[in-house]
């Protein structure tokens, strides 16, 4: 394996970690607290299950991608798209 | 017909426009017929007639005879496009029928469905599909059969991903069957068999390429279906423009009459629920969120499971088979998730407003805290108490319909809605186009990943390898139509509900397949021992525990229940996969090349073919 390669592999496994550690604080960690985040001004469990958390992942999905591109292209590994048939 | 420059890719955004136009119109048309005096039953007909016939001819239109297109769609979906595909494979009749319902009856607990459906994805962009993508196969029992070489890891895979997608299948053509027969008045088991006959019309002579642009088309039927009685109740109930934003402080007045309705403190007497069956009444709030540490335990665990599961299920890894490049492939990920969303933000939206349309007393369409009498005159309770959906039965015998009196199946939260809330019958012939939608989309999109592993790899590669492009297209289409008439035949026979043959399917997928699918990109280690083991041993785990807890009379373990039997199934697999690899040989050099092969994006696929 080429060094640029591995220099590739590297960025993208700590890239990998970060998105993975943030998912697991918005899938599980939140969730844990259910009860914890609801107050009497506002239903917060109900909001973090219904909305907070999908909007997170969505958000999360965009930024990973954008990302990873940076690094695909930082090393000369980004795809040039070939013209459609 | 319009004339297009350039083909059909290049003019994606005019095509879907116009008929998304043409769809809105059509429904406008329905309403005056409505107003004009049609009958319901002519407009529910209409509307099934309409949508199935165009889906049907976008499949027509998409017929191919070439190995590429019939797999993977000619790998030229763009990547927004993809996602609207990605989106209406992904939810299904439960997304659509059951979801709302689960969280009316069920509550908080519930909701982990939503959380782990989405989340999911993020393991998808991350872990997977990315690199599938630049492996350049065209099933998922392809990667792990070139990976880990050998026809036994190959079959394995097949033997996984057959029962994880047969179950999910049956469920589809089920949901499909419910909804034709409620929207055409006929009996259930004729409805299931048109339901199939529409499906396989989509996918049957087009294969992945047919399945995409139909799935497009059904992402754009359901999604309009989804939301337009949601933004109506909530105006109506005068909560806000936007449900999305308005369902706060909803919830926060369906929690105050919980409290004072007594739900979660008044459960059914034996007798009451004896005679209501399998129907359920109201016994978890909206918002109840336990601090139980059970109650923790068992969101997480299903949160768990639903995530595991989304990032194993063929149907939809290969839908990401489908892009132009690897970067389409992640950005795809991003936009199925968003499409996804749309649905799943508002379906606690529902739940909550059909609460309040229930239960506030405020409201003219209230039924708790009314007398028996006067509820049983109603139209709708007593059309849906006639097909067995609901039943009001008086506990105390005080002639007063109490929360704990009225039972019901949770799918009539959507399906009857629009009555329920006193909505013109147009929106429940566009709600029932909706759910054929969604049933129809997920049921292609399986229906094909079984057809694509028996006649891909099964046949191809491991029965007869000389198999030349037409044979295995032939193959591939007799092996769909088998398999959609074998599950019809199983649908027809109502084994189970809905939703708990999702689930199941979950499971299955994320016990077998989600670490052999992982660790083949991420761990260069992994050889082919270890992941047969892998595979074999959390299958059968997972499916012993399933049937253990589910007929076997056994007393769930930490409250891992047949929903959550991946709990048992992935520890096992993970553990197997990586004491079976470094206790045997490690994989040699020319795996290990195309293991770092798959991690650099450009270049050519792996696979050729």
């Amino acid at each position: 394996m080429s060094s640029k390669q591995d220099e590739h592999w590297t960025k993208t496994k700590s890239l990998t970690t970060t998105t993975l550690v943030i998912w697991a604080i918005i899938s599980f960690v939140i969730h844990w607290f259910g009860e914890g985040l609801n107050s009497d001004a506002f239903p917060g469990a109900y909001f973090m299950a219904g909305m907070g958390s999908q909007v997170a992942f969505a958000v999360l999905v965009f930024w990973f991608a954008s990302r990873q591109n940076q690094i695909d292209e930082e090393f000369g590994f980004g795809e040039k798209l070939r013209g459609r048939k | 017909m319009i004339k297009l420059d350039g083909g059909f890719i290049q003019n994606l955004g005019r095509v879907y426009g116009l008929y998304t136009l043409g769809f809105l119109g059509f429904v406008i048309l329905m309403a005056i017929f409505e107003a004009a005096g049609v009958s319901n039953t002519v407009i529910g007909w209409l509307f099934v007639a309409f949508t199935v016939g165009i889906y049907a001819m976008i499949g027509v239109l998409s017929r191919t005879m070439e190995s590429k297109q019939y797999y993977v769609a000619g790998r030229e979906v763009p990547a927004v496009y993809n996602g609207m595909a990605t989106a209406a494979d992904w939810m299904s009749g439960a997304s659509f029928i059951a979801m709302a319902g689960g969280i009316y009856l069920k509550g908080y607990p519930y909701m982990a469905f939503l959380v782990g459906w989405t989340g999911g994805y993020v393991l998808v962009a991350s872990l997977i599909a990315p690199y599938l993508r630049k492996f350049g196969c065209y099933t998922v029992p392809d990667f792990i059969g070139t990976r880990y070489g050998g026809n036994l890891a190959r079959f394995c895979a097949v033997v996984i991903l057959v029962v994880a997608s047969f179950t999910y299948v049956t469920a589809q053509i089920n949901g499909t069957g419910t909804v034709a027969a409620r929207a055409l008045q006929i009996p259930f088991e004729l409805g299931v068999w048109i339901g199939l006959a529409g499906i396989l019309f989509c996918s049957m002579l087009g294969g992945m390429r047919a399945v995409t642009w139909t799935q497009v088309a059904q992402y754009i039927v359901l999604i309009i279906a989804y939301l337009i009685p949601v933004f109506w109740m909530s105006n109506k109930l005068g909560y806000g423009l936007i449900p999305h934003f308005a369902q706060f402080g909803a919830v926060e007045r369906v929690q105050e009459l919980e409290a004072l309705l007594g739900v979660g403190s008044m459960m059914p007497t034996a007798e009451a629920q004896a005679e209501a069956g399998k129907l359920a009444a109201l016994k978890v709030g909206i918002n109840d969120a336990s601090d139980s540490l059970m109650a923790k335990w068992k969101f997480f665990t299903l949160v768990l499971c639903m995530m595991a599961g989304t990032a194993s299920l063929p149907h939809v890894l290969m839908r990401y088979f489908t892009t132009s490049s690897v970067k389409a492939a992640r950005q795809s990920v991003g936009y199925s998730l968003l499409f996804i969303c749309l649905l799943y933000l508002t379906a606690p939206a529902l739940a909550t407003f059909t609460k309040l349309s229930l239960l506030d007393p405020n409201v003219a369409t209230s039924i708790i805290g009314k007398s028996v009498a006067e509820v049983s005159t109603l139209e709708w309770i007593q059309q849906w108490s006639n097909v067995g959906f609901l039943k009001v039965v008086d506990g105390n015998g005080d002639g007063i319909v109490q929360i704990n009196e009225f039972f019901m199946r949770g799918d009539i939260v959507v399906l009857a809605t629009p009555e329920m809330a006193g909505l013109p019958y147009v929106i429940s012939g566009l709600v029932a186009a909706g759910g054929l939608a969604a049933a129809m989309s997920t049921a292609d999109g399986l229906l094909l990943a079984i057809a694509n592993a028996l006649s891909h790899d099964l046949y191809y590669k491991i029965i007869d390898p000389k198999a030349d492009t037409k044979t295995r297209l032939v193959v591939a289409r007799i092996m769909l139509v088998v398999i959609g008439a074998a599950g019809a035949f199983v649908a027809s026979m109502k084994l189970t509900g809905i939703l708990g043959a999702v689930a199941w399917a979950f499971c299955f997928a994320n016990s077998g397949l989600f670490f052999p699918l992982v660790l083949g990109v991420w761990w260069k280690r992994a050889n082919r021992a270890g992941a047969v083991a892998g595979m074999i041993g959390g299958f059968a785990a997972g499916a012993w525990y399933l049937y253990m807890v589910q007929f076997g009379g056994m007393t769930p373990w930490a409250g891992i229940d047949g929903l959550r039997f991946g709990m048992i199934g992935m520890p096992v697999s993970l553990v197997l996969m990586v004491v079976v690899s470094l206790m045997t040989e490690e994989p040699d050099a020319e795996t290990q090349k195309m293991v770092e092969e798959i991690r650099v994006p450009s270049g050519k696929t792996i696979v050729q073919q």
